[in-house]
């Protein structure tokens, strides 16, 4: 490099930074085995922003399993629970059946219309602040910077011989990353059981081996991904960049490099520039090239590899206020935006831009999915009656003339206090019911009790006079009822005889 | 001849071979997909020392961990049996109305039943259990012998007129025609008489005819307005269920000819606990009678 070249950067006081944009286009061959990133610090509005999302998604993901939620005597106390041994998932004040699984996939429908929204406006949002992976390999970059120190030691060790320095490094940084990452399987598995029993079993070695094998599994891909793998799994194994390709319009907020700005970039001071063609903002100090966690250049354009951290960001705005320039060099920006400004019409992206056909649809299916989540979680019934006829036989001649149907009823509680019901017919005369196993004699309706969030199975017996018997096929009702009175459900189902 | 060379354009060397003048790339595997299949060759050399693995002209190699599946399924074996072994204990020593109080016994000796039902009884009671012409539906609340526990009991172990058990229930109607007590007139009339007494006559004056013949003939057994006698097996005559279906043609030749239908005796080859099972679950199919009422109906 020559001495003029470096003029600019000795006069003022950023650094420039001798880097390349290993995954850029031009530097990545197909072939070519991966070359390691050393992302730089950086300091900013957007850092800031990432630290918060960070502490706030991990401690969402951490303390969740251990809040409690008193529920009564018959129920778990964890606040959310995914008990798969009682097929029962529990969230606050939420029980969810298996039967009622239809507003899990809800959920998981409005978290994929939502990340369309949230694509669609603000762009890869979800990538560069709340994925896992993100958050993880931030976690561990930070553990890396501790103990290995910012970008040039880092290259330095690891270029470095193996001396008993770097030995020590390396097997420290490695032992906390595997206790991170055995900490995020640990913590995964304490939201499919009683936490505080499984975290006891668990250090006393008496838990279930589906525990310790989720942990290791977890505690492995934490490790490759997070530690090793890193930008090569949202580049090459994560589908979402490509279907977010399509997400993203010329509304879309993407981490923009105003080029028009900027160039021609140039490391010589103003005073060198040619009359005929004035130097950009850009000094090409490349910071924004040695933050970037994907080994990308921004100035490029938009690319596939861009998770929009906005780190690049930050550097630039940092190097901009040196330089006693305007921030927003690099912005985040509509394509809208980003083209007026090239007709030299620069304004700031406004929040209109959000408020189009496109949003409000993903909007109005999100929310319409979620009122209808929402309506049927209020007038869901808490008590189910599944009625089963007995198929071989049909149904039984008694010897006064009487014909007997059995049915197999299934009588659901939801709620986690035991409930005593009452079960009789509906709409079939001259009918008695009798309960094997139980000494009563036939009458007209059944008590059955049932356990608190369970499900019970019973035999009944119906018995209908030969002179009520007014076709091969009565279809009638069961019906089961609180003895409180307070909730009450029916089953349709039919009597079958000979004639 | 094979010539290796550098490619210009990805530095790779070329495997030297050549068609039609497109020559081929030598790029190795990735490495790890490399390794990976090292590990496994690895993986399956240790396996081999491990577990049975060769086979050998009449066995095979035992491998030194001692693995056997068939020791496996022996020991899960174990494990059920033993898990069913208090319910099994308590179905041998207890009575069975004792054993019909406790639900959760029950509940295990009417699933037990169950499957030697499937096993021994299916064929001629159906699986059902609701029989066929001739073979008694187990379901209804009528019972040649008696439905209580005790009686379908007996009735399961030692069957009925086999005549290899000495406790068999045992009793023989007459075949009024072969053997020539009635001429064809009187069976005719007495099958009518027999008919109304369920309201199903289909000639009043022949029914009028047949009430001495029967009480001549048939009050010793099916008793009097023909309810029958269960100490002898006697049906009764008087309701909506028969063995042998309810035509006049088929009375007609029930009594000309008798239908005297043999069980198999159980006892000789089901163990006591087996028989026990199979009673709670012929009992619990819905005809199933209390020991109070049973004596009553005797």
């Amino acid at each position: 490099m020559s001495s003029t070249l470096e003029d600019a950067g000795k006069s003022t006081k950023f650094e420039r930074v001798d880097v390349k944009a290993v995954n850029s286009k031009e530097e990545r061959s197909l072939y070519q085995a991966r070359i390691k990133i050393f992302p730089k610090r950086v300091a900013g509005t957007f850092r800031s922003l990432k630290w918060w999302v960070m502490i706030i998604t991990l401690g969402i993901y951490y303390i969740t399993p251990w809040i409690r939620w008193d529920r009564g005597p018959h129920a778990p106390d964890q606040a959310v629970l995914v008990d798969m041994a009682n097929a029962r998932f529990y969230f606050f004040f939420i029980e969810i059946w298996p039967q009622e699984l239809i507003f899990v996939a809800g959920l998981l429908i409005m978290a994929g219309v939502g990340l369309f929204l949230i694509t669609s406006s603000i762009g890869r949002a979800w990538c560069g602040y709340t994925c896992p992976q993100t958050v993880w390999v931030d976690l561990f970059l930070v553990v890396e910077r501790w103990l290995e120190g910012d970008r040039n030691a880092r290259i330095k060790l690891d270029k470095g011989p193996w001396n008993f320095d770097k030995f020590r490094k390396r097997i420290l940084k490695h032992g906390i990353w595997l206790l991170i990452a055995m900490a995020t399987g640990g913590a995964w598995i304490f939201y499919f059981a009683d936490a505080p029993t499984l975290a006891r079993d668990f250090f006393t070695f008496q838990a279930h081996p589906v525990a310790y094998t989720t942990v290791g599994i977890l505690t492995a891909t934490t490790y490759v991904f997070a530690g090793f793998m890193r930008e090569q799994v949202c580049t090459y194994m994560c589908p979402w960049p490509r279907i977010q390709a399509a997400m993203l319009d010329e509304h879309s907020l993407v981490v923009t490099y105003n080029d028009w700005r900027g160039e021609p970039r140039s490391r010589h001071q103003k005073k060198n520039q040619p009359e005929d063609n004035p130097f950009g903002d850009c000094v090409d100090c490349n910071q924004c090239v040695a933050v970037c966690p994907m080994g990308i250049d921004i100035r490029d354009g938009q690319q596939l590899e861009c998770i929009t951290c906005a780190l690049c960001i930050d550097a630039c705005d940092g190097v901009m206020e040196k330089v006693g320039k305007p921030r927003g060099l690099i912005s985040y920006s509509t394509l809208d935006t980003y083209n007026e400004a090239k007709q030299g019409n620069a304004q700031p992206t406004s929040w209109q831009s959000f408020i189009r056909p496109r949003t409000f649809l993903y909007f109005g299916v999100w929310g319409l999915i979620g009122l209808i989540i929402l309506y049927g979680l209020l007038v869901r019934d808490r008590l189910d009656l599944n009625v089963l006829h007995d198929r071989n036989p049909l149904f039984v001649q008694l010897s006064d003339g009487s014909i007997r149907n059995g049915y197999t009823i299934k009588v659901l509680n939801m709620i986690t206090q035991p409930r005593d019901f009452i079960l009789r017919t509906e709409g079939l005369e001259g009918a008695s019911m009798t309960m094997p196993g139980s000494n009563l004699g036939p009458s007209d309706q059944v008590a059955i009790s049932v356990d608190a969030n369970t499900l019970k199975k019973v035999k009944i017996f119906v018995k209908v006079n030969g002179e009520n018997i007014s076709g091969s096929s009565m279809e009638f009702r069961f019906v089961v009822e609180d003895v409180n009175k307070t909730e009450s459900i029916s089953t349709e189902t039919v009597f079958r005889s000979a004639n | 001849m094979t010539q290796i060379e550098k490619d210009e354009l990805s530095g790779t060397d070329t495997t030297g071979h050549v068609w039609d003048g497109i020559k081929e790339l030598n790029s190795p595997l990735p490495r790890w997909w490399l390794w990976t299949f090292y590990i496994t060759v690895i993986w399956a050399a240790g396996y081999c020392i491990a577990y049975p693995a060769i086979p050998l002209i009449t066995d095979s190699t035992k491998g030194f961990l001692g693995y056997s599946s068939r020791a496996e399924v022996v020991e899960e074996l174990k494990l059920a049996d033993d898990a069913k072994k208090s319910f099994l204990e308590q179905i041998e020593k207890l009575p069975l109305a004792e054993i019909r109080k406790n639900s959760d016994l029950l509940e295990f000796a009417v699933a037990g039943g169950r499957s030697a039902y499937l096993v021994n009884c299916v064929q001629c009671h159906g699986s059902g259990a609701a029989g066929s012409k001739g073979y008694p539906n187990l379901n209804d609340d009528e019972w040649l012998w008696g439905g209580s526990l005790d009686d379908i009991f007996l009735t399961i172990r030692h069957g009925i007129r086999f005549e290899q058990d000495e406790d068999t229930r045992l009793s023989d109607m007459p075949a009024f025609g072969t053997d020539e007590i009635l001429d064809k007139n009187q069976i005719n009339d007495v099958a009518e008489y027999t008919l109304s007494l369920s309201n199903n006559e289909t000639d009043g004056e022949a029914a009028k005819r047949g009430a001495p013949i029967y009480e001549e003939n048939c009050v010793s057994c099916h008793a009097e307005g023909g309810v029958g006698n269960r100490e002898l097996g006697a049906p009764p005559l008087n309701n909506a269920i028969t063995l042998y279906g309810n035509s006049k043609e088929e009375i007609v030749e029930t009594i000309a000819n008798a239908r005297n239908s043999v069980m198999p005796a159980w006892g000789q080859r089901l163990d006591l606990e087996t028989i026990k099972k199979l009673t709670l679950y012929v009992h619990s199919l819905g005809g199933g009678e209390q020991e109070t009422a049973a004596l009553n109906a005797n």
